[in-house]
């Protein structure tokens, strides 16, 4: 199941839409399509703007959810917004090449009342949760690379103990305003970063040669086999030092980080590369994860209606690839991730946030 | 079949992990979703009532322990590391076990194909499978503690 890939997975399917072309069957069914599209863009930004851009609609929800003696039934708000919040999140997500994760903790820790503590829990399990549900397909489909992945997951693992256990340490508002500073710098990545669908690899290097990192994987839509191999695996195993600490310590999953050292660091092809970070947070988000249900940082309440919300909407986000335009859902999110980012700072240092 | 259609062909070892992966999402999700139903539908009633967490999520992990514990659960020690296991019976902590298996399924994975590497004299990646075990499993015990 690819549906909550953090990168969309570049496909014969998903080429059309990015290139305005809509791939349509018949003229009946390209309407349709059509006028569906804008009915969920519609609902998308109506959830975005209600619950993320009128704070004080939140406030009173939040208010009144405390104040439980005021409302007998205030408690099931909270669940409920936060399952159709991740359900945009999915679509969002899924449309605009990002993880649930990374939408998931700045959002849901700016605007919502629960503690970052719960968040970031909450965000790992969210991201780990569609790691598994996508990685079997990948490593099935041998776009995930097992040996490509075991060396990489097990640096990024320890580190992501690591980063978890700085993230639980600190105080919160010093990880909400570090946590607002690296949204800034994912970001200033998504607008900055180029992809490779198949980057030129002129030689493996010497450890990628020994561990046999290599592999060759069918390109459907070239009609051909692909070979591919790996250099800089140095450099891009101690880029993933870094990305360990930050996964944990945020609980943002890491394919942001995950597909650009594979695919321009490493020089694996964009496919592999993007479906092998997918595969990898399964591994990197479980460790991490453990901390935070060990330390009991982990309400059930937050956990499902998320889980369920983001993977929903993650199906239905992958659905509508088809006749979406990623390129406008792409700067969305980014503006949201910088709405997100700008909100977590001002909270971290305790300045006022005007909307 | 053409030699690269055979070469591009996941290994043994990889299919066997996707297998086992796809084994544990499926039962994890499935748990997860059921207990979930049993906890908010009140069929097995919770540690902390439902309508009284709008007044906990919004403490620290510390002091919603501490809070939780002597308002509700009244435990000798806050539920941290495995504790839950010893209060499965709210429907709260129950969710717990889907979490787990979600979280352990890679441990599983991973000892499933070490045995493979083994055969195949992959000696390299058979000790970084293992490696990686202890790793999660340390990670897992509950040993690795902090507190702000």
């Amino acid at each position: 199941m690819s549906d909550s890939t953090e990168q969309p997975m570049p496909t014969t399917a998903s080429r059309p839409a990015t290139t305005g072309h809509v791939p349509i069957q018949g003229p009946a069914e390209g309407a349709r399509r059509l006028r569906v599209l804008p009915a969920v863009t519609r609902l998308a930004v109506f959830l975005v703007v209600i619950l993320l851009l009128n704070p004080t609609e939140v406030q009173a929800c939040q208010e009144a959810g405390v104040a439980a003696d005021a409302s007998i039934t205030s408690w099931w708000v909270w669940p409920l917004v936060l399952f159709l919040i991740t359900f945009v999140m999915g679509i969002l997500a899924a449309l605009g090449g990002v993880g649930g994760g990374v939408l998931f903790v700045p959002i849901v820790s700016g605007f919502f009342p629960f503690h970052l503590d719960f968040v970031r829990g909450c965000g790992l399990l969210v991201a780990l949760s569609g790691a598994l549900a996508a990685g079997p397909g990948f490593l099935k489909m041998n776009l995930a690379s097992l040996r490509l992945a075991m060396p990489v997951a097990l640096i990024a693992s320890t580190c992501a103990i690591i980063g978890a256990m700085i993230g639980l340490a600190l105080p919160t508002n010093v990880v909400q305003t570090a946590l607002g500073a690296t949204i800034l710098g994912i970001v200033a990545l998504m607008m900055a970063a180029k992809k490779s669908e198949f980057p030129e690899v002129a030689e493996a290097d010497r450890l990628s040669s020994a561990l046999k990192i290599y592999g060759v994987y069918t390109e459907a839509s070239l009609g051909r086999a692909i070979d591919w191999k790996v250099h800089r695996t140095v450099s891009g195993l101690l880029l993933f030092i870094i990305i360990g600490v930050m996964a944990g310590m945020f609980g943002l999953g890491a394919g942001w980080a995950n597909v650009p050292v594979l695919n321009l660091v490493m020089g694996a092809p964009l496919k592999i590369s993007v479906a092998t970070s997918k595969f990898l947070l399964s591994i990197t988000d479980t460790s991490a994860a453990w901390i935070y249900v060990n330390k009991g940082a982990v309400i059930p309440m937050m956990v499902v209606p998320s889980l369920v919300g983001i993977m929903l909407g993650s199906f239905i986000g992958v659905r509508i690839l088809r006749v979406a335009k990623p390129a406008f859902v792409r700067k969305m999110v980014i503006g949201l991730l910088l709405f997100a980012g700008a909100k977590a700072i001002t909270k971290g240092l305790d300045l006022p946030f005007i909307v | 079949m053409s030699e690269d259609a055979l070469e591009s062909r996941p290994n043994e070892e990889q299919l066997l992990y996707a297998k086992i992966l796809e084994i544990g999402m499926f039962v994890g999700l499935g748990l997860l979703l059921v207990t979930f139903f049993l906890y908010v539908s009140g069929i097995v009633g919770p540690a902390v009532p439902v309508e009284e967490l709008p007044k906990y999520w919004e403490m620290s992990v510390h002091d919603y322990l501490e809070a939780t514990n002597h308002d509700y659960v009244h435990s000798e020690h806050v539920i941290t590391g495995w504790s839950w296991l010893a209060v499965l019976g709210k429907g709260d902590y129950l969710n717990f076990l889907g979490i787990a298996l979600l979280s352990g399924v890679t441990v599983v994975c991973y000892l499933g194909i070490v045995p493979i590497l083994i055969k195949k004299r992959d000696l390299v990646f058979a000790a970084i499978a293992l490696v990686e075990v202890v790793i999660l499993t340390l990670a897992a015990s509950g040993i690795l503690s902090v507190g702000h």
